[in-house]
C-alpha cells in the first residue's frame, strides 16, 4: 500500500478526489448490485450496466427497425439493412462466401463494440471497451474461433498457415518462427488496439475539458483563455465519434481477416 | 486509513523485503507505524489483497482498467450480455433482415422478368403492326395498279372502237365520193355528146349518130 502510494502519488491528494478534473475517474468500476458467487466478485457494476444498455439499445433498435419487413424499407429499416450489407460485404470480401457462416459473430462484434463506444460518448456514461479485460475477452473469442475452425476444417493442414509458399529453404525456419509469433500475438494487438484507442481518447477529452473548468475559475482572463481548450474539446469530440466507429470497424475487419486464415490457411 | 494501518503493521512481520518498504512508510507517516503495533504478525498475506480491494472500490492508486479484482464481474457480465446479443442477432434480427432482402431481391427479379416479358410482347405487337402496315401498303399499291390497268384497258378499247368507227365512216365517205365522182364523170360524157350533137346540128352537119359521137369523144379524150 505504501509502495503503491509512492508509485501513484495522486492517492492522498485531495485535488484528485474531485471528480470533475480527474481523467481516470470515468474508468472507475462502481458496484451497483453487489453479488458474490463462490468467492468471486460478480457484482452488477456500471460496466455491466452499460453492457446491458448496449444489448438493450441495439437489440431494441434492430428488432423495431426490422419489424415492418417492408418491401420498401422505412428509414430505420434501411439503417438496419445498411449495417447488414456493410458487414456482409466486408466479410465476403475478406473471407469469401464461406466466411458468411460467421456473419452473426462478426455482425454482433461490430454492433456491440460500435454501440457501446457510441454510448460511451455520452457524458457520465461508461465506456465498456475502455477496459482491457473486455476487449481481450472479445479478441480471445475470435482467436479461439479461428483456432477451432482452423483445426476442425483442415486438421494439421491448418499449420500451413505458418509456412508461406515461395520462401527459400534456408529462411524457412526463421520465417515460420516469425509467422508463429505474429499469429500468437494477434489477440494482444487485436484487443489492445481497441482498448487503448478508447482509453486514450476519453482521457484526452477529459483532460481538455478539465482545462476549460480550471481556466474559467480564474476569472475573466481565464474564461477568455478557456476558449482554446473548448475548441479543442469540440474537435476531439468529433474525432472520438470517428474513432468509436473506426475502431469497431477495425476490430470487425481484423476478425474477418483472421477468419479467412481459418478457412483458407494456405491462401497467403 | 485502516488499510494504511494494516500495511504499516506489516513492518513488524518477519518478511524482510516488506519491512524495507515499511520503514519508508514510517518515515513519512510515523504515527501509523506506532499505532499499528497491536495487531502485528498475522496480516502479512493480506497486504496486497486488502490493498487492491480498497483501491478498486474507492478511488485509489490502481489504474482501473488494470484492477484485476473487477475482472470476474466484467467477464461474466460480458459473457451474459454478449452471448444474449449474439443469440438475438443470430436467431431474430439477422434472419429477418436476410428474409426481407431476399424477398426484395426476388421481387425485383420477378418484376424485371415481367418487364422483360412485357417488352417482348410490345416488340411482337410492334412487329405485327409493321407487318400489317406493309401488307396494307402493298395491297393499296396493288389496288391502285389494277385499277390503273383496268381504266387504261377500257380507255384503250374505247379508243380502238372509236378509231374503228371513224375508219369505217371514212371508207364509206370515200366510196360515196368515188361514186359521186364516177357518176359525175359519166354525166360529163353524156353532156359532151349532147353538146357536140347540138353543135353539129347547128353547124349543119346533119345528124351525127350516137356511135360516131362516142367514137369521137373517146378519140378526144385519148
Amino acid at each position: 500500500m505504501t509502495g503503491q502510494s509512492a508509485r501513484y502519488p495522486r492517492q492522498g491528494e485531495q485535488g484528485f478526489r474531485r471528480v470533475a478534473n480527474d481523467p481516470i475517474h470515468q474508468f472507475q468500476i462502481q458496484r451497483i448490485i453487489p453479488l458474490e458467487v463462490g468467492g468471486l466478485d460478480l457484482s452488477f457494476t456500471n460496466s455491466s450496466l452499460f453492457m446491458a444498455a448496449t444489448l438493450a439499445v441495439t437489440t431494441g433498435f434492430l428488432v423495431l427497425a426490422t419489424s415492418g419487413r417492408g418491401l420498401v424499407p422505412s428509414r430505420l429499416q434501411s439503417i438496419a439493412e445498411m449495417a447488414y450489407e456493410f458487414i456482409a460485404s466486408m466479410l465476403r470480401d475478406a473471407a469469401g462466401t464461406q466466411g458468411l457462416r460467421f456473419f452473426p459473430l462478426v455482425f454482433s462484434l461490430f454492433m456491440f463494440i460500435l454501440v457501446s463506444n457510441l454510448l460511451g460518448m455520452v457524458p457520465y456514461f461508461f465506456t465498456v471497451a475502455s477496459h482491457l479485460i473486455v476487449t481481450a475477452a472479445l479478441a480471445l473469442l475470435v482467436f479461439a474461433t479461428v483456432l477451432i475452425v482452423g483445426f476442425a476444417r483442415h486438421g494439421l493442414g491448418f499449420l500451413k498457415l505458418f509456412v508461406p509458399s515461395g520462401v527459400p529453404g534456408v529462411l524457412l525456419p526463421l520465417v515460420m518462427a516469425i509467422e508463429v509469433i505474429s499469429f500468437l500475438t494477434r489477440p494482444v494487438s487485436h484487443s489492445v488496439r481497441l482498448f487503448a484507442n478508447m482509453l486514450a481518447g476519453h482521457i484526452t477529452l477529459k483532460v481538455f475539458a478539465g482545462f476549460i473548468v480550471s481556466l474559467s475559475s480564474l476569472g475573466a482572463v481565464g474564461i477568455a483563455g478557456a476558449i482554446l481548450p473548448l475548441a479543442m474539446t469540440i474537435g476531439l469530440t468529433a474525432l472520438e465519434f470517428l474513432v468509436a466507429f473506426l475502431q469497431a470497424y477495425v476490430f470487425a475487419m481484423l476478425t474477418c481477416m483472421y477468419l479467412n486464415d481459418a478457412l483458407h490457411p494456405g491462401g497467403h | 486509513m485502516a488499510s494504511e494501518n494494516t500495511s504499516t503493521t506489516h513492518t513488524e512481520g518477519t518478511d524482510a523485503a516488506a519491512s524495507g518498504a515499511a520503514t519508508h512508510a514510517t518515515g513519512t507517516d510515523a504515527t501509523h507505524a506506532t499505532g499499528g503495533d497491536a495487531m502485528a504478525p498475522a496480516t502479512g498475506d493480506l497486504h496486497t489483497s486488502t490493498g487492491t480491494a480498497d483501491h478498486g472500490g474507492g478511488h485509489g492508486g490502481t489504474f482501473p482498467p488494470f484492477d484485476s479484482s473487477n475482472y470476474p464481474s466484467q467477464l461474466v457480465w460480458l459473457a451474459i450480455t454478449f452471448g444474449l446479443f449474439y443469440y438475438l442477432m443470430a436467431k431474430v434480427v439477422l434472419p429477418r433482415i436476410a428474409q426481407t432482402l431476399e424477398q426484395r431481391h426476388d421481387r425485383i427479379a420477378n418484376d424485371l422478368a415481367e418487364a422483360e416479358k412485357l417488352k417482348g410482347e410490345t416488340d411482337a405487337a410492334i412487329a405485327s403492326y409493321e407487318q400489317a402496315l406493309a401488307e396494307a401498303r402493298q395491297k393499296a399499291g396493288d389496288i391502285a395498279r389494277t385499277t390503273r390497268d383496268r381504266v387504261q384497258k377500257s380507255i384503250d378499247s374505247e379508243r380502238a372502237a372509236a378509231e374503228d368507227g371513224l375508219a369505217s365512216k371514212m371508207a364509206d365517205a370515200e366510196k360515196h365520193i368515188a361514186n359521186v365522182k364516177a357518176s359525175a364523170l359519166g354525166e360529163v360524157d353524156e353532156i359532151a355528146s349532147e353538146t357536140a350533137q347540138t353543135l353539129i346540128g347547128m353547124l349543119g352537119g346533119g345528124k351525127a349518130t350516137k356511135a360516131e359521137l362516142t367514137k369521137a369523144l373517146s378519140e378526144v379524150r385519148g
